[in-house]
């Protein structure tokens, strides 16, 4: 449900001036500092430590345990999957995520509300639901199992299955950055190119696509993260087949429950860093989204 | 709010668009949770009634929603303060916490889960500060707890952070100039401002920790009666093939996300109706 903690144009920063300088809207020094103090203590715990845990666990046995965890066929069949898994639920929820803010936010129809909260839904289930709707559908007990099987083909304990269940998880990322970013920006400029002889796919490309850029980067950066870390609804369909059908948050379960601590804390530092890394990406369009945001608002001016 | 007539459609699109919009949806979302729906209509409604009220199962929603509006509740407080730290003063490295703060988003739940459980267990680095005090948090309920406050914290943040950024500071000196101290200006000028969007980010870090999985169980212990999750009863019954007592259950928790999906979307359109101008992103 994280598309309604949706991205922020504005960065925090050089904001607090405002507040600092008046008498009238700022907390006396002591009151501050507990207040910096409490939330910051509390952020270190909670956030900070688990970060600074899992990379310290992960060279707990040295280096050459850590490589040698990281080398291991297993994980890297599971780094494999992991990539593979997301490189195809990323494509294809970002054309769903185009196609859906296209018809949302560019035209007027009946239900278009309930249509949204419609494609928020895999948001609000829980990911061990999202693997089990799946499970209903095409396990051997589900409604297509029998033809499925008569048929050879395998979905659950199988790729397509983890597949699957990364699309469902994923599913709204694109959709709810790009809907609010394109509703904003209205459908005159698309219209101005119409109307001088531009065709549907070159407006997108032209005009639609430069302005929604960051905001399609930022929903992507999201949907991969998401994709390469869920663990709930892939390990109900995975069957957990060592070298098979392991992603890398279940090779850290495999790794864990077997009390190899050193191997699977360097299994996940790589997904820690993973995070880090879309942590920075993120921040990083944030700020390119909000510098042409201010500059168009000066064009405009 | 009626749709205009087809000639002032300016632009190509909508059909296919539209069309694909929700083919997708049907395929990957709508028809897989029916599915959930119809495998219970399998079951007559007793036999669904004792799956669902099973003694074991019963204490599993106990501590799931229990430890999740705790953990909702101690991220209303402490998410407010980040949020207000971040927006309102200055300090050093405020620009990394701020990028940081989203790390729950992240951060892969498992990894979360093992890592946690590193720091709380008996020789983590947290747990044993808290040994010699007689509290033991991994492998309790408790550890249930520090796990859904990790995963639901950005939520509060997030959602408040926008609104205290945009919060016009003429109220406050009006009222200060009135003569309250700061305290009345927070409590009656700034926290009902606030408090929609403070009530949204409360709402949504629940629904997420409610339907948790991946942080939480390594970190549970998974004690029947004691600490196990709803989502882990889901998985247990799935372990024994019992697909229909899985599906009851799951049942029982989607009535309980969509009821709280729509409170959510009243608290949206309620924070939306104080949150007007300037951010880009009105809806």
């Amino acid at each position: 449900m994280s598309g309604a903690v949706a991205m922020q144009w504005s960065g925090a920063g050089d904001g607090a001036a405002r507040f600092e300088s008046k008498a009238a809207t700022r907390e006396t020094p002591l009151v501050k500092w507990i207040i910096i103090g409490l939330s910051l203590s509390f952020f270190a715990v909670f956030l900070l430590m688990p970060l600074v845990a899992v990379l310290v666990e992960a060279l707990r046995k040295g280096w050459e345990t850590y490589l040698t965890a990281l080398l291991d066929p297993d994980a890297l069949s599971a780094v494999r999957l992991t990539l593979l898994a997301a490189l195809i639920a990323v494509p294809l929820n970002l054309v769903f995520g185009v196609a859906a803010a296209w018809a949302i936010a560019k035209f007027e129809f009946r239900g278009k509300h309930f249509l949204i909260t419609l494609i928020d839904l895999p948001f609000s289930v829980s990911p061990v639901i999202a693997g089990l709707i799946y499970v209903l559908v095409f396990g051997a007990q589900g409604w297509l199992g029998p033809w499925l099987s008569e048929h050879d083909v395998k979905i659950i304990f199988a790729v397509p299955g983890i597949v699957l269940a990364t699309v469902f998880v994923t599913f709204p990322f694109v959709a709810r950055e790009l809907i609010p970013l394109m509703e904003a920006q209205g459908k005159e400029e698309e219209e101005a190119a119409v109307v001088l002889g531009a065709n549907g796919w070159q407006t997108f490309w032209h005009v639609t696509l430069p302005n929604i850029k960051w905001g399609l980067m930022y929903g992507v950066i999201l949907t991969n993260a998401r994709a390469m870390g869920e663990f709930g609804a892939v390990s109900v369909v995975s069957g957990h087949i060592r070298g098979e059908t392991n992603t890398l948050p279940l090779h850290v379960e495999i790794l864990y429950n077997e009390y190899q601590f050193a191997a699977a804390f360097a299994v996940a530092s790589l997904l820690a860093m993973l995070a880090l890394v879309t942590l920075g990406l993120k921040t990083w369009v944030e700020h390119r989204a909000a510098a042409a945001h201010n500059e168009k608002q000066d064009d405009a001016s | 709010m009626n749709a205009p007539a087809r000639s002032f459609r300016v632009l190509p699109g909508f059909r296919l668009t539209l069309g694909y919009t929700l083919a997708y949806l049907s395929l990957i979302v709508l028809v897989p949770l029916a599915a959930v729906f119809l495998k219970t209509f399998t079951l007559t409604f007793d036999q669904f009634w004792a799956v669902v009220t099973a003694p074991r199962v019963v204490a599993s929603y106990k501590l799931s929603f229990g430890m999740s509006l705790l953990a909702a509740a101690i991220n209303a407080v402490f998410g407010l303060m980040l949020a207000w730290a971040l927006v309102r003063y200055t300090f050093p490295g405020k620009k990394l916490i701020d990028a940081l703060v989203d790390l729950p988003f992240a951060l892969p739940t498992a990894v979360a889960g093992i890592a946690l459980t590193a720091l709380y267990a008996k020789n983590g680095w947290i747990g044993q500060l808290l040994e010699p005090l007689g509290i033991q948090v991994a492998f309790k309920p408790l550890g249930v707890l520090v796990a859904l406050v990790f995963i639901g914290l950005p939520f509060v943040v997030r959602t408040v952070q926008p609104i205290l950024e945009d919060l016009d500071t003429e109220l406050e000196e009006a009222a200060a100039s009135l003569g309250a101290v700061r305290w009345q200006i927070f409590r009656h000028v700034i926290l009902p401002v606030l408090l929609p969007a403070l009530l949204t980010g409360f709402a949504l870090a629940f629904a997420r920790a409610v339907g948790e999985y991946g942080s939480v169980i390594f970190i549970a212990g998974n004690i029947p009666m004691v600490s196990e999750i709803t989502p882990l009863m889901i998985i247990t019954k799935l372990e024994q093939y019992d697909y229909t007592g899985a599906t009851a259950i799951a049942v029982v928790m989607l009535m309980f996300s969509f009821t709280l999906l729509l409170v959510i979307n009243g608290l949206q359109a309620w924070t939306a109706s104080f949150h007007k101008p300037g951010t880009g992103r009105n809806r």
